[in-house]
């Protein structure tokens, strides 16, 4: 650059240095600029397409019918199309897991925030993770081969496929989840709140529900969302270990269909495109998204009326 | 002292003791919690051991799936997850990077910004299922990649999107500010800054996350299944390498194929005990695999908090 600046021109080629400097600039801004929007488009990308194939599917089938209708049988002669059976497993797998996750991931949340010496949070945190990294399909496995069979034990009774079973695992899978999150969370409220309390003469648990809890609600709240979103979505568990036959019914000891579980039935099977059992998939979909989104959304708000600011 | 100071000195020593007990009562639940996800992380890991060992050969390993369950391998199945790896990773790292960086360092405060910040906020609670069901109409119908290797790669792509964009913001967002301000100082533009400066230092924190979105995306299942992926291939896709100009392909980008969880869940479904011994078997090369990327992750954190002195 010094060699340019003693020519005859310095200004000229300054400038056009500078230009092209501020032009590539604005061009790296620009392609990062779209990376970024990529998530959006695929956001649009999901909802324009679960809405248009749901719609050629409700073209055939009332909505009416897909939300009483109490069968759910579209690959057969005589179709029904309601998608209770399939929300109905759904709903019961999905509680069973929270019944497992919620509690135990509160406990471990607090337990490891709390209680822990340095040295066994240390090694948890790195270990459930690992507990949340195990692929899924390895924890169908695990509920159809090992889990079942202990139940059986249990509760002879019980059928090779069961929500029961399922959900136990998926609760066991979705802990870290919870706890993770419920943990940053009850770390994030400030330590002189504790040393308040403690100096009124509270115990370490006293503290821990009374005032480290309430204060970290919002954060807590968001981590049960998560565990409901995760449950509700989740597919390898119930697919193997459930069963896939829809089943409207409230007894977590039967075997059910979930919504996800019927996506995978079907796309394992080879059924044209465009045919009103390839667009069922989409409006099963759709049900999923609009499940999640709302739990979403309520997660939201839960956020903004519970925040605390320190 | 007089009896009724005695009677409340009494009174407020039952109450420590009790409250005492309440917070020893915590603190074995909480260790107990522990043990449980511990102990079904050891039932799972050694049930997979014990049928599983015995079949783990050399042959299990270079042998295509067969009907016969003692001659069957995973051939196919670890090429096809190691070639979807890829483009997936091609897919996934150049945008979530750039989507990072965008937002961490570019972005204006504007309702463009927050629209992004939100969604990928709700992109990551989007079931896995969803994903597959959106490559299954754009990939493989809209733009006619079919149920190819690409199709497959994309969609996991995708779904680890917003795990590299948390952390390329995470890992660049810890760079004080100081850095960026010397090298502007030096007449740096902003691009150089970045290039220069953030992406090197932020380089472990972001393969951490790179690491995690693989070890997520080589254990989904279900939008690999809902692409149509076959589960019985018995070839392997077109080389990538060949004898004449330009030496390579990319032929097998197109190609059928299958992945580990798949051949997995496969031999799960049958009912016969033979291919649940193969099941087990590819779930422990398909579980050592994810802990391991997952282990290294979490020692390049560990690493990178302790040397790491602004």
């Amino acid at each position: 650059m010094t060699a340019r600046r003693s020519d005859n021109t310095p200004d000229s080629s300054a400038l056009g240095y500078n230009y092209r400097r501020h032009l590539s600039e604005r061009f790296i801004e620009a392609v990062l600029f779209l990376t970024a929007f990529v998530s959006v488009a695929i956001t649009l990308a999901i909802v324009v397409m679960l809405v248009t194939e749901s719609l050629s599917f409700f073209k055939h089938v009332s909505l009416w019918e897909f939300l009483t209708d109490t069968q759910w049988t579209p690959l057969f002669d005589n179709a029904h199309y309601g998608i209770l059976p399939l929300v109905s497993g759904t709903v019961v797998s999905s509680a069973v897991a929270l019944l497992v996750a919620i509690p135990m991931g509160t406990i471990t949340a607090i337990y490891l925030s709390e209680f822990a010496p340095f040295t066994v949070r240390e090694m948890a945190k790195p270990f459930l993770e690992l507990l949340g990294g195990v692929p899924t399909v390895v924890y169908g496995y695990f509920a159809l081969l090992f889990v079942t069979p202990l139940l059986q034990k249990i509760f002879p009774e019980l059928p090779g496929f069961s929500l029961l079973s399922a959900g136990l695992v998926m609760g066991i899978m979705i802990i870290p989840y919870v706890s993770s999150m419920a943990e940053d969370a009850m770390r994030a409220v400030p330590m002189h709140l504790r040393e308040g309390s403690y100096a009124m003469g509270a115990t370490r648990f006293q503290t821990a529900v009374r005032v480290v809890m309430p204060g970290a609600f919002s954060g807590i709240a968001a981590a049960y969302i998560l565990g409901i979103s995760r449950a509700v979505g989740e597919t390898m568990v119930v697919a193997i270990a459930a069963g896939m036959q829809p089943n409207l019914t409230w007894n977590p000891m039967e075997p059910a269909a979930t919504i996800t579980a019927y996506i995978v039935q079907v796309s394992l099977g080879d059924l044209p495109h465009g045919s009103i059992g390839y667009q069922t998939i989409f409006a099963a979909g759709l049900t999923l998204l609009l499940i999640t989104l709302v739990f979403n959304i309520i997660g939201h708000l839960l956020r903004k009326r519970f925040r605390e600011v320190y | 002292m007089s009896d009724s100071d005695a009677q409340n000195l009494r009174e407020i020593r039952a109450i420590i003791a009790r409250h005492k007990l309440g917070d020893l009562i915590f603190l074995v639940t909480g260790l107990l919690v522990l043990m449980i996800a511990v102990l079904t992380f050891i039932a799972l890991f050694s049930h997979m051991l014990i049928d599983g060992l015995p079949r783990l050969s050399w042959d299990f390993f270079t042998s295509f799936p067969s009907r016969r369950p003692e001659s069957a391998g995973i051939l196919s199945a670890w090429m096809g997850t190691t070639l979807v790896m890829i483009v997936t990773a091609a897919a996934a790292v150049p945008l979530g990077v750039g989507a990072g960086i965008y937002l961490e360092e570019y972005a204006p405060k504007n309702i463009l910004t927050d629209l992004i910040e939100i969604n990928v906020t709700n992109l990551a609670g989007v079931p896995s299922i969803i994903y597959g069901l959106l490559a299954l109409s754009l990939f493989v119908h809209q733009l006619g990649f079919g149920q190819s290797i690409l199709s497959a790669g994309l969609a996991l792509a995708l779904l680890i999107l917003p795990i590299v964009i948390v952390a390329t913001r995470e890992a660049i967002r810890a760079i004080p500010v100081t850095i960026r301000e010397g090298a502007y100082a030096l007449g740096a533009t902003k691009w150089q800054t970045v290039s220069d400066h953030l992406l090197p230092y932020s380089a472990a924190g972001i393969l951490t996350g790179i690491i995690i979105g693989l070890a997520r995306a080589i254990g989904e299942t279900a939008p690999i299944i809902t692409i149509g992926a076959l589960t019985f291939i018995a070839f392997l896709p077109p080389s990538p390498f060949k004898e004449e100009f330009p030496y390579i392909s990319f032929e097998w980008l197109m190609a059928p194929f299958t992945v580990m969880p798949i051949q997995m869940f496969n031999w799960v479904s049958r009912p016969e005990e033979a291919f649940q011994v193969n099941a087990a078997a590819a779930g422990l090369v398909l579980v050592i695999m994810t802990l391991t990327m997952n282990a290294l992750a979490i020692y390049l954190r560990y690493r990178m908090r302790k040397n790491l002195k602004w």
